[in-house]
C-alpha cells in the first residue's frame, strides 16, 4: 500500500498501531509471568490495549474510506505501512524493562487521551474517554512496580537501571513535532505530540527518582517508527502475528 | 534461596452500593498497595465502582463457634491454620 | 477430569477415602452427620485427617491444571488470526490464571502454602491434567480444545459445586460461572472455519482426529480400575462414576459434532437403540497411563515453562519483599 499522506488518518494510525503493537508484546508474558497475580495484571493491560486498538483501527479504516477494517489494517499491512512509534516494538526483555517501557508509553497515552476529550473528532474523543480510565490503571501499577523493583534489591534496582538506559532514547520519539502533528493541532483534531512532554515528564520523572533510578542525559538519537521507518524488530513481530490470515487469503476466522 | 512467600490476604468485594461487603478469596502480595490492584484484577475483572477491601490474613481476629479446638493450634483466633500465620514449635513443626 | 488424579492414587493402592486410624470418634460422628445432612464444612472446622489431605491434593491438582493449561493455548495468543479471536483466547487464558489463583486460596485454607503447592508442582510430585500434555499444533487446536477438552471439564465440575468443603464448593461455583463463554467460544471458532475454505476445514477435522480419543481419557480410567472410595463420594469430593460421566459426554459431543460436519476418528462409534446411548471404540490406555507417568508429548516441556516462569522471577519477588521491609523500616524509624 502507497504510504499515506492524510495527516488526521496518520495520526490515528499512529494511536492504533501503538496500542496493538505493546498489546501483542504483553501478551508474550502469558504462562511465563514471576508470580500469578501478575499473569493476570499483564494479560488485563493487554487486553485493554488490544481494545484501544480495535477501536482505533476501526476508526482509521472508517476515515480511509477504503474498505480496511480493523483486521485489515492489522494483518495484512507490511512493516513500513506501521506507524507506531518504536519504543512498543523493541522485544519484552525481563519484567523490569517490561514495567518500564508500560511506566514510559502509557504515562504518555494518558497525556494523549486527555488532550483528545477535545478533538473535533467526536469518535476520537469517545476513544479518549473510555481509554483514560484503563489507562490510569496501567500507569499506576507500572508506577508501583518500577518503584518496587529499582528501591528493592541490588539485583532489581540494576536490572532496572539498565532498562532505564535502554528505553530512554526511544522516548525522544514521543515528543518530536513533525508535520503529522502541527496539521493534527492546527485542526484541533488532536494535540500536538510536543505539548504532551511537560505532563509526561511531570508524572514519570517522580517515579523514577522514587525508584532511586538514575535518567539518562538526552542524546541525538532518535527512533522513527511514527514515521513508518522501524527497527529491525517489528518485521519479526509482524511476521508471527499476521501469519494465518496471510497463508489464508480471504478465509474468515 | 529465597525462603519467605509474599504475605496472604483476604478479599472482600462490595459489588455495588447498598450490598455488605462479601469475602471471595485471597491474594498472595507484597504489600497493600499491590494486594489492592491484584485483588481488582483477579476477583472484579475490572469492574467499575466496586469497592474492594483487603487485609492482611494473619490479622483477621475470628471467632468461630463451629471450631473445635485443636492440639497444637496456639492460635485459635485465626482464620484458618496457614503455614506463614505463625510458627509452631519445632517438636511439631511437620505439619 | 482434575480427579483424574485422585482415581490413579487409588489405582495404585492407596486408599485416600480411607483413614488409617480413627483420629476422634466425637468430632468424626458430628463430622459425618454433618456431611450426611448436606451442610459445608468450613475451614476451622474439625476434619478426619484423610479428608483435608484428599481435598489438598484435589484442589491443588485441580489449580495446577488450570495454570499448565494456559500453556498449549497461550502459543497461539500471539499468532490469533483476527484481533476478536485474539481477546477472546486471551481473556480465556486469563480467565484459567485466575481460576488457579481462587482454587490455590481454596486449597491454603486446608493449612498448606501456596509455595508448598507449587513446589510440590515443579519437582514432579503433585499431576495436573494430564490432556495438557498434548501439543497444540494449528489454529483448530484452540477451537477444538473449548469444545471438547472445556466441554470434558465443565461436566466434572459443576456436582464439584456441591462438595462439603466450604471453600472449595465455593471456588467452583466462581469458576463454573466464568466457565460458561470457554466452550461456546471454541465451538463457534469450529463452525466459523468449518464454514470456511477446505483448508480451514481440514485443519479442524485434523485437530478433532489428534484430540478425540485423549479428550475421552480426561475422564480418568474405567471404574473397574480405580477403587471409587465410598467416602469420596459421601464428601461429595468424586460424585459421578468415570465411565458414566464420559457415556454423558460422548453423548452429548456426537450431536455437536454433526452439525459441525465433523467425524470423530472411531470407526466403533454408533448409536445403540436399546440402551439409548452411543456405543464407541476402546481407550488405548497404554497411552493413557504413558503421559500420566511423564512420557506424553510435551509432559517435560510443560513443566520446564512452569519451572523456568518461576526460576526466572525470583529477582521479581525478592524485590518486592526487599521493597516492603524497607518500607516497614522507614515508617518505624520516622
Amino acid at each position: 500500500m502507497a504510504e499515506t499522506r492524510e495527516p488526521r488518518l496518520e495520526y490515528v494510525l499512529r494511536l492504533g498501531d501503538s496500542a496493538l503493537v505493546l498489546g501483542q508484546r504483553l501478551s508474550e508474558w502469558c504462562g511465563h509471568a514471576p508470580v500469578l497475580e501478575e499473569e493476570l495484571a499483564l494479560a488485563n493491560t493487554a487486553l485493554d490495549l488490544l481494545g484501544q486498538a480495535r477501536l482505533l483501527l476501526t476508526r482509521a479504516g472508517q476515515m480511509e474510506g477504503a474498505g480496511r477494517d480493523e483486521d485489515a489494517l492489522a494483518f495484512l499491512r507490511d512493516p513500513q505501512a506501521f506507524r507506531n512509534v518504536t519504543l512498543v516494538e523493541l522485544p519484552n526483555g525481563d519484567f523490569a524493562r517490561t514495567v518500564l517501557r508500560n511506566l514510559l508509553f502509557c504515562a504518555f497515552q494518558e497525556q494523549l487521551w486527555a488532550g483528545l476529550r477535545a478533538s473535533s473528532d467526536a469518535e476520537l474523543a469517545a476513544i479518549a474517554a473510555k481509554s483514560a480510565k484503563e489507562t490510569r490503571y496501567h500507569v499506576e501499577h507500572a508506577a508501583d512496580w518500577c518503584v518496587r523493583l529499582g528501591d528493592g534489591t541490588d539485583e532489581s534496582h540494576q536490572r532496572m537501571q539498565e532498562a532505564l538506559d535502554t528505553l530512554w532514547p526511544y522516548t525522544a520519539e514521543l515528543f518530536t513535532a513533525d508535520a503529522v502533528d502541527e496539521a493534527a493541532a492546527a485542526t484541533g483534531f488532536g494535540p500536538a505530540w510536543a505539548s504532551l512532554e511537560a505532563g509526561w515528564q511531570k508524572l514519570v520523572r517522580p517515579v523514577l527518582e522514587e525508584a532511586t533510578l538514575a535518567v539518562p542525559a538526552p542524546t541525538a538519537f532518535r527512533s522513527t517508527g511514527k514515521g513508518g521507518v522501524h527497527s529491525e524488530h517489528l518485521g519479526h513481530l509482524l511476521a508471527l502475528m499476521q501469519t494465518l490470515p496471510r497463508s489464508h487469503p480471504g478465509a474468515r476466522w | 534461596m529465597e525462603r519467605r512467600q509474599w504475605p496472604l490476604w483476604e478479599v472482600f468485594i462490595r459489588s455495588r452500593n447498598g450490598l455488605d461487603h462479601k469475602h471471595c478469596g485471597s491474594v498472595h502480595a507484597p504489600d497493600a498497595k499491590l494486594a489492592l490492584q491484584m485483588a481488582r484484577d483477579v476477583y472484579t475483572r475490572r469492574q467499575e465502582g466496586v469497592s474492594l477491601w483487603v487485609v492482611r490474613s494473619d490479622q483477621i481476629v475470628a471467632s468461630d463457634p463451629q471450631a473445635k479446638p485443636e492440639l497444637f493450634d496456639p492460635a485459635a483466633d485465626k482464620i484458618y491454620r496457614h503455614p506463614t500465620f505463625y510458627q509452631l514449635p519445632d517438636a511439631v513443626d511437620h505439619m | 477430569m482434575y480427579t483424574q488424579a485422585m482415581d490413579i492414587a487409588a489405582a495404585k493402592g492407596e486408599k485416600p477415602g480411607k483413614p488409617t486410624r480413627l483420629e476422634n470418634p466425637e468430632y468424626q460422628a458430628q463430622f459425618d452427620e454433618k456431611v450426611d445432612r448436606g451442610d459445608f464444612i468450613e475451614a476451622k472446622d474439625w476434619m478426619p485427617e484423610a479428608y483435608r489431605r484428599t481435598l489438598v491434593r484435589q484442589i491443588s491438582q485441580h489449580a495446577h491444571s488450570e495454570i499448565v493449561g494456559m500453556l498449549p493455548e497461550g502459543n497461539w495468543i500471539t499468532r490469533a488470526p483476527s484481533l476478536k479471536r485474539k481477546s477472546i483466547l486471551l481473556a480465556k487464558v486469563q480467565d484459567e490464571g485466575g481460576h488457579g489463583l481462587y482454587l490455590y486460596a481454596a486449597a491454603e485454607t486446608l493449612g498448606v502454602s501456596r509455595d508448598e503447592l507449587v513446589e510440590a508442582l515443579h519437582s514432579g510430585k503433585a499431576k495436573y491434567s494430564s490432556i495438557f500434555n498434548y501439543p497444540t499444533l494449528t489454529w483448530a487446536d484452540i477451537g477444538v480444545i473449548g469444545w471438547l477438552v472445556d466441554g470434558a471439564a465443565i461436566m466434572n465440575q459443576i456436582p464439584l459445586c456441591r462438595c462439603s468443603y466450604g471453600p472449595y464448593a465455593r471456588a467452583m461455583l466462581r469458576i463454573c460461572k466464568e466457565e460458561s463463554f470457554h466452550q461456546r467460544q471454541g465451538y463457534d471458532l469450529l463452525l466459523t472455519m468449518m464454514q470456511g475454505t477446505p483448508a480451514q476445514r481440514d485443519m479442524v477435522q485434523d485437530a478433532v482426529n489428534r484430540w478425540w480419543w485423549p479428550s475421552l481419557m480426561m475422564f480418568g480410567p474405567h471404574d473397574a480400575q480405580s477403587q471409587n472410595s465410598a467416602d469420596s463420594m459421601r464428601w461429595g469430593i468424586k460424585r459421578i462414576s468415570n465411565d458414566e460421566l464420559r457415556q454423558k459426554f460422548v453423548d452429548a459431543t456426537v450431536p455437536q459434532a454433526q452439525v459441525l460436519g465433523v467425524g470423530l476418528p472411531d470407526p466403533h462409534l454408533k448409536w445403540n437403540e436399546q440402551r439409548g446411548h452411543w456405543d464407541f471404540g476402546a481407550i488405548d490406555w497404554d497411552e493413557f497411563w504413558n503421559v500420566v507417568a511423564g512420557h506424553g508429548p510435551c509432559n517435560r516441556e510443560r513443566l520446564q515453562a512452569r519451572v523456568s516462569a518461576w526460576e526466572e522471577g525470583a529477582w521479581v519477588r525478592e524485590a518486592a519483599l526487599a521493597h516492603a521491609d524497607k518500607r516497614a523500616a522507614r515508617a518505624r524509624a520516622a
